[in-house]
């Protein structure tokens, strides 16, 4: 039994309903108790989905225990199909059902429906959403895909990308941009947008551009053990990845890389003078491993941040996370505890998060600004307007998301100077955008954080305190912490301005 | 009194029983507002992912930084035996109480896959209160899927509450229902200003409000989704007062009427205290349900709001019914609001979300109340929809909230006709 107060993802079930919803002429048949329908206004609401996700849900009741839960589940499954007349038929249960051990599969097949149909095995208490999509996923293609002659042309599939991903839609219109520019054409992508002919004719492309192996993996490597079909295992967000994810094609097929139109205004951004107030800020990254890994490269080769924590929430990513945080000389955080993360945050007290929708809300409550860039995400984290992560168009759009919850660089330095201007002080926030000023009332839990770990044995002087809040806000905890470590080190009881500044000459860097 | 009448409107019309796909949420998710009301209570959900998962979706965005509610989720070696899944409990609530030494009331909360491996928290919420007896007291409840609806999560909660009350032969009256502090507040000065005394609300905002109940204790219901919580009050000796819920200006009027008849209000007081925001709230409905009158309405089952609602949008708002779906009907409890309703319109009960779609499709109705996984795959259709689950969210009872709640269904419409670059999804 684990206590949770927010997860990071859902059961596997939901995993396998992004996929099918994802999808087109799928349906699923969820064997599940009235309740388990929450799932759709993640898609309906969330993502603004204009459909409801083909999705019947069994609805069984404590009445039906016992009784006959089995015929329901049938019935359901010959409603559904007669009404839906899908091309697919996915079968499987929720966490409640698993535990009355129906076999939707077995019952399933009973009915002799005049399509395929794939019975899910979503182990609840075991795993997750991601590996409830990937496997989910993998089943599909392991029953429809078929061995075919390649296809004339340069092709590849793009896998992975489903209903309520972060940022698919954009990222699958921006691949197929990138992909084009080097001649290649998409033959499917799968599981967002792709019908079951579709994935019957998975297996005529030239390789797979595995777009996120959070929700693609299983299905890639089944590929390329059984039609030989290579896969791609960069994931090109950030302009590092962009190249050497052209360079790994080149490897696989014939292209002339210097065809591949991957101009992107992030380098010369990071390059321009502006940009010098975000050389050595201190970043905080979490998301998923794809997510958290690719943002660790390019906070710290592309626009010069110090990466100092890096962790992901799904322990499928545990061990090529932990070997990349090691490069950073960081030992990864590897937790779907929410609490266990947000401890870290406050230890390590960073001046800007990039996380999910959790961090985010952690950094609401420290005072810490946070850009998301993985999933968990929020209706907010699905724009109107275009903005892929990956490819050069997602490069651009990850220096500005970065960027804007900062204050910027000429401010800062006001900032500094005129620390206590009565309209122009720091606890108004960055300028351009009030709504979001982390305010007064945040910073006390940041002081709490500190005087907690240094266990309120040592006093800071009235003028030290003072001269403290001289300090800007997004570095402030930071100062606090290491002064207090500073003088705990040195046997001091009491903090004086002299000591503050003692502390700062010592951790100088 | 309309108890007086002859039994009318839809007392006695048929209803469609449907069962099928229910598209609405399990008990579980009246934790949500409960836990904001219930200020010294944590609930502890002993359940799967899936409830974990429920909450926080549900909840929309995650508001509260650390709630006080959270999920003991079970996993694989929990199911294995028995005696180590209570051990595993007893751990969880230990590592809980330590954290969160403000916790008077822990609610040990049943959901469906603790439910069907039949584990015993009754069993396990006796022991607990031994053990940290008397400064937490630990009470067990159902919120699973399997057995409640959406608010009848909060009718199981309350339930278990009154089960352990105190018995009392005091002359009061208890008011059952979780309100906003607002609608909450307006109520009591209301009962207050009508002479009345001894006035108690069920559940209690913390755990010192002493409530107890007897066979000289009167309740009503203020919210219609409470049918389990008034059995148990009436096995507790209490005696019910029936009333058209309180909402708009005539249900509000009803609902106090019909408990001054009781404790013997004059009739002068009683007009003393209730003309000035009546008519207030008359006036105020007037304005905003302009763009209501005439348009016919569908609702969804949702919450078992939407009888009494029904009965106001109809009789004050001036809108057509077409169907008016409820996910259970207690009948004695939503009886006065019925027998308002006019003939001839569909009551459905249950659910069979892909033929309530049909039926809704063939209406076109102007407005549509319905769920979150619904709305927007019907805007998308050219329906005008409202989301039901803001109605147990907002304050909408009594006088000064009755043309709020007329206005939450005025918006959509006022939107649909204001936009006037089409709806392609």
């Amino acid at each position: 039994m684990k206590l949770s107060v927010w997860t990071y993802e859902g059961p596997p079930h939901v995993g396998a309903i992004r996929v099918a919803t994802g999808m087109e002429k799928v349906h699923l048949v969820l064997h599940a108790p009235q309740g388990d329908t929450y799932a759709d206004l993640l898609f309906t609401m969330i993502e603004r989905r204009n459909h409801r996700p083909p999705v019947t849900y069994t609805t069984f009741q404590a009445r039906d225990l016992g009784s006959d839960t089995a015929s329901l589940f049938k019935k359901a499954c010959i409603e559904a199909y007669e009404r839906f007349k899908p091309e697919l038929l996915l079968v499987g249960a929720s966490c409640t059902a698993e535990l009355i051990q129906d076999d939707p599969g077995g019952l399933a097949e009973t009915l002799g429906l005049p399509v395929p149909v794939v019975p899910l095995e979503l182990p609840s208490y075991q795993r997750k959403e991601n590996f409830g999509a990937d496997e989910t996923f993998f089943q599909i293609v392991k029953t429809l895909s078929r061995p075919l002659e390649k296809t004339s042309e340069i092709t590849c599939n793009l896998i992975g990308p489903t209903a309520l991903g972060f940022r698919h839609r954009d990222d699958v219109l921006e691949m197929t941009k990138l992909l084009n520019s080097m001649g290649i054409k998409v033959n499917i992508c799968a599981p967002y947008s792709a019908t079951p002919k579709d994935i019957e004719l998975i297996s005529q492309a030239h390789f797979n551009v595995l777009m996120y192996p959070e929700t693609g993996e299983m299905a890639c490597r089944y590929l390329e053990r059984t039609y030989s079909q290579p896969f791609t295992k960069t994931v090109p967000i950030g302009v590092g990845a962009i190249s050497d994810f052209v360079e790994e094609i080149s490897e696989i097929v014939e292209i002339n890389t210097s065809d591949a139109d991957t101009y992107s205004q992030l380098p010369w951004y990071s390059a321009s003078v502006d940009s010098t107030y975000l050389t050595s800020k201190r970043v905080f990254i979490f998301g998923d491993g794809t997510h958290a890994m690719t943002a660790a490269r390019i906070a710290r080769d592309e626009i010069g941040f110090e990466v100092v924590g890096l962790g992901c929430f799904n322990r499928e990513m545990a061990r090529p996370m932990r070997k990349f945080a090691a490069t950073f000389g960081l030992d990864a955080l590897i937790s779907d505890d929410y609490l266990e993360v947000e401890k870290h945050i406050q230890a390590v007290a960073p001046e800007l998060i990039l996380g999910t929708q959790m961090e985010r809300h952690i950094g609401k409550r420290l005072g810490i600004p946070c850009a998301v860039i993985s999933a968990p995400v929020h209706v907010q984290d699905f724009p109107a307007r275009y903005s892929p992560q990956m490819g050069p168009e997602g490069a651009n759009v990850i220096f500005d998301t970065w960027v804007h919850p900062l204050v910027m660089g000429l401010e800062e330095h006001l900032l500094t100077m005129f620390r206590e201007d009565f309209e122009f002080h720091d606890e108004a926030g960055p300028s351009h955008h009030a709504a979001h000023s982390p305010g007064q009332k945040n910073e006390p839990q940041i002081v709490e954080a500190a005087h907690s770990t240094a266990e309120n044995r040592i006093i800071w002087l009235k003028d030290a305190e003072k001269e403290l809040k001289k300090i800007p806000f997004f570095v402030r905890g930071k100062a606090r912490k290491n002064t207090e470590k500073y003088a705990e080190n040195n046997g001091f009881s009491e903090i004086s301005i002299e000591t503050l500044y003692e502390a700062k000459a010592h951790y100088a860097r | 009194m309309s108890s007086e009448k002859s039994l009318a409107g839809c007392m006695n019309a048929p209803v469609l029983k449907e069962r099928g796909q229910h598209e609405v949420f399990c008990g579980l998710t009246s934790i949500i507002w409960l836990h904001r009301k219930m200020q010294d209570a944590f609930f502890l959900v002993v359940g799967s992912r899936t409830c974990a998962h429920l909450l926080q979706s549900a909840a929309g965005v995650m508001v509260f930084a650390e709630p006080r509610f959270g999920t003991a989720i079970l996993e694989e070696t929990d199911l294995a035996g028995m005696a180590d899944a209570q051990q595993e409990l007893e751990r969880t609530v230990e590592e809980l109480l330590s954290r969160r030494t403000d916790i008077k009331r822990l609610f040990l909360v049943g959901s469906c896959p603790s439910e069907v491996i039949k584990l015993d928290l009754a069993t396990a919420a006796e022991k607990l209160s031994e053990r940290y007896f008397p400064k937490v007291n630990v009470i067990n409840y159902s919120g699973s899927g399997i057995e409640t609806t959406f608010t009848q999560g909060e009718d199981a909660c309350l339930e278990a509450v009154i089960r352990g009350l105190e018995p009392s032969n005091e002359r009061q009256l208890v008011i059952l229902g979780a309100l906003p502090d607002i609608v909450h507040d307006q109520m009591l000065r209301l009962l207050e200003q009508l002479g009345l005394k001894n006035v108690f609300v069920l559940p209690q905002v913390r755990v010192d409000d002493k409530v107890s109940v007897g066979s000289n204790t009167h309740f009503i219901c203020a919210q219609p989704f409470l049918g389990a919580s008034f059995e148990e009050m009436v096995r507790r000796g209490a005696k019910p007062i029936f009333a058209p819920f309180p909402f708009g200006a005539s249900g509000t009027t009803e609902w106090l009427k019909a408990i001054c008849g009781i404790f013997g209000v004059s009739k002068e007081t009683f007009e003393a205290v209730t003309d000035a925001p009546r008519r207030r709230a008359e006036i105020a409905i007037e304005k905003v349900s302009k763009i209501l009158t005439g348009r016919s309405l569908f609702l969804f089952p949702d919450s078992q709001l939407e009888i009494p609602l029904a009965r106001f949008l109809n009789q004050e708002c001036g809108m057509k019914l077409i169907e008016v779906g409820s996910p259970y009907i207690h009948k004695q409890l939503v009886g006065p609001d019925l027998q308002l309703l006019p003939e001839g319109i569909i009551i459905s009960e249950g659910q069979d979300v892909d033929k309530q779609l049909d039926r809704v499709f063939d209406h076109m109705p102007d407005l549509t109340v319905c769920g979150l996984g619904l709305a927007n795959p019907l805007e998308a259709k050219g329906l005008t929809t409202k989301w039901a689950i803001e109605l147990v969210f907002s304050p909408i009872h009594f006088y000064e909230q009755a043309a709020d709640l007329a206005s939450l269904f005025a918006r959509p419409i006022n939107r649909s006709e204001k936009l006037k670059i089409g709806r392609v999804a």
